[in-house]
């Protein structure tokens, strides 16, 4: 439905605030540790953009997400530890290598439909675990990168520069980076491109008979979202700067999605709010260690239930409810008496004549 | 000529669903293709609309060659389809659905999207203009904001009418339109698919309904046990003895 002005008005206020209040965040919170847990949420949410891209717009379930987090993390990592390269460069490098390997990747297991797509992936994402973990010579094997140098400082012209050992301004790195994936996802849906991610979600069958051609486009949603779950692993390379395998394991391909889930997939707040708030209660809960997972449990298991679209698609639904009661309240106040009671020819009749 | 296909055969194991059927359309007419329960016409139109790879022979469209092109190429040709039973992008809005109907006559990529060139916001824009023409033609302006979900199984109908319609096809398949439909729907959506001919879209049609059959069709051809037995004016194939045979299946017929 066409929002109304003054919804559309409110809705950039609430966004402008939205903004506004994380860029005033590291003032306004001083404790290091709550702006760490932040840090990371956004590094995270990038990585479930990704994931929500292919899954929640395409319909197709990934679980070799966090492959390409550990391929955009150790592709910095070495870059940068190893080869002394600048972080500015080792960032892009590490975007287009988990693209480069998303195409053989895709090319591959995209051939395959539904469950046997997932089943294989899930294969492919223990590959580059074990992969990462076993190339000793490359990676360090179990041993993990240590000391991976923080992003280089960049220069200002006044003298002086930002330096990235700081926690605030990695907080912005993370931020800026964040901004420019809810960007470029934004664009991407609301085109025809995203309109073709949508059709092949909707029915592959339809979709090829409009003359869609179905695999190139899982194919690139694939490569997409292995883009961003490579930016995220290369932000977290250089703002954790120690690497080890455990961040390419599965594992963490099931971390992002019970994130997406919870915040709602195939919605563009879903990936932040489910980061944010797994985040929180991850660490609010973190005295009762692998335990946290028997309140992690239920709660999935009751949003899986009673909000299927997550937390954001929930609110969504209700919202429309509560808009269709109101223009029905309105449509039959507006109906003078005679119609509701006498006459009997629907409305579609009255169309045909 | 439209459409032509020479001795076109499917078959699945030892079974042959299709064969050797020698078949045309001509440019302009409704054609309908009719026989019992069975008689191989769905797989049929799947073998032209490349959702199947023929086992043997030939299929031409407009002096060209698409024999086991998959689906989407064929679409690109200019042939759309409907499915026997209503096939919708569910969880959508009407107009959602018409507008991606536009997406095989744009080329603009991801980069055109996240950048909004030119291309993209010229190309959006015709989409758009598109599904609103195509609602208007098939009368569903009035529900294009609702979800796909709340309009009745009729404007289900007319609806995927609209999406086939929105690729611009030159060909429309249409398997069995008035299926679980009734008798003033059929009525309307008859009035629908001659409007769609006089339009300049050929229109091809698989249907049950005899009346609407013989009211509709310019030539008709029977399929029985996957082999053309008929063909013809739907006059002469109401008199034709192997037809009226296929149907009541006796050979005591009088």
């Amino acid at each position: 439905m066409t929002p109304s002005i003054n919804s559309l008005r409110s809705g950039k206020i609430i966004y402008l605030a939205l903004g506004l209040l994380a860029l005033a965040l590291p003032q306004i919170i001083t404790n290091k540790y709550i702006l760490h847990v932040v840090i990371m949420c956004y590094m995270y949410a990038i990585a479930i953009y990704g994931l929500n891209l292919i899954l929640g717009y395409t319909g197709q379930l990934s679980l070799a997400h966090a492959g390409f987090y550990g391929i955009g993390a150790y592709t910095v990592g070495i870059l940068t530890l190893k080869l002394k390269l600048s972080f500015w460069l080792a960032l892009p490098a590490a975007c287009i290598l988990a693209s480069l390997v998303g195409v053989l990747v895709g090319l591959i297991s995209l051939r395959l439909k539904s469950h046997y797509f997932t089943i294989f992936s899930l294969c492919v994402g223990l590959i580059l675990f074990l992969t990462i973990e076993h190339w000793e010579s490359l990676t360090e094997g179990v041993r993990g990168l240590i000391g991976v140098p923080p992003p280089n400082p960049i220069p200002l012209p006044g003298g002086g520069a930002i330096v990235f050992t700081d926690l605030q301004a990695q907080y912005y790195l993370a931020l800026l980076c964040l901004v420019f994936t809810i960007f470029v996802m934004n664009r991407i849906i609301n085109s025809m491109v995203g309109r073709t991610f949508m059709a092949i979600r909707n029915s592959e069958e339809l979709a090829s008979t409009i003359g869609i051609n179905v695999f190139a486009g899982k194919l690139l949603s694939f490569v997409i979202s292995a883009f961003f779950a490579g930016l995220a692993g290369a932000l977290f390379a250089g703002y954790i700067r120690f690497l080890g395998p455990p961040m390419s394991h599965p594992n963490m391909t099931f971390e992002f999605l019970l994130m997406l889930l919870i915040g709602g997939q195939a919605t563009l707040a879903g990936p932040l709010v489910g980061a944010l708030l797994v985040n929180t209660v991850t660490e609010s809960l973190q005295f009762m260690q692998s335990y946290r997972y028997v309140v992690f449990g239920p709660f999935l298991i009751l949003v899986v239930m009673f909000f299927p679209q997550g937390i954001v698609g929930g609110y969504y639904s209700l919202r429309n409810r509560i808009r269709l009661k109101k223009q029905a309240k309105e449509a039959l106040q507006e109906i003078p008496p005679v119609l509701v009671t006498g006459n009997t020819k629907t409305k579609s009749e009255e169309l045909r004549g | 000529m439209l459409l032509n296909t020479e001795s076109l055969t499917k078959t699945f194991g030892g079974l042959s669903a299709v064969s050797t059927v020698d078949f045309n359309v001509k440019r302009g007419e409704i054609m309908a293709v009719i026989g019992p329960n069975g008689a191989g016409k769905s797989t049929f139109f799947n073998l032209i609309s490349g959702f199947m790879p023929p086992s043997g022979g030939k299929i031409v469209f407009s002096e060209e060659e698409i024999t086991g092109l998959p689906a989407h190429a064929v679409a690109l040709k200019g042939i759309a389809r409907t499915f026997q039973t209503t096939h919708l992008f569910p969880n959508s809005l009407v107009i959602d659905n018409v507008i991606i109907g536009n997406r095989l006559r744009t080329r603009m990529n991801f980069v055109d999207s996240i950048f909004k060139t030119s291309r993209a916001r010229r190309e959006e824009r015709e989409s758009m203009e598109t599904a609103r023409e195509i609602l208007d033609f098939v009368g569903l302006t009035e529900v294009a904001l609702r979800p796909v979900d709340s309009i009745s199984q009729e404007a289900k109908k007319r609806l995927a009418i609209g999406l086939a319609l929105a690729t611009r096809p030159r060909l429309l398949l249409l398997d069995e339109p008035a299926a679980g439909i009734n008798f003033n729907e059929t009525e309307s959506l008859m009035h629908l698919i001659r409007k769609i001919r006089d339009s300049g879209i050929t229109v091809c049609l698989i249907e049950h309904k005899m009346k609407m059959v013989m009211n509709l069709a310019d030539r008709i051809t029977v399929l029985n046990y996957g082999m053309k037995i008929a063909e013809g004016t739907p006059g002469e194939i109401q008199n034709d003895v192997r037809v009226i045979e296929a149907y009541l299946g006796g050979n005591e017929v009088a």
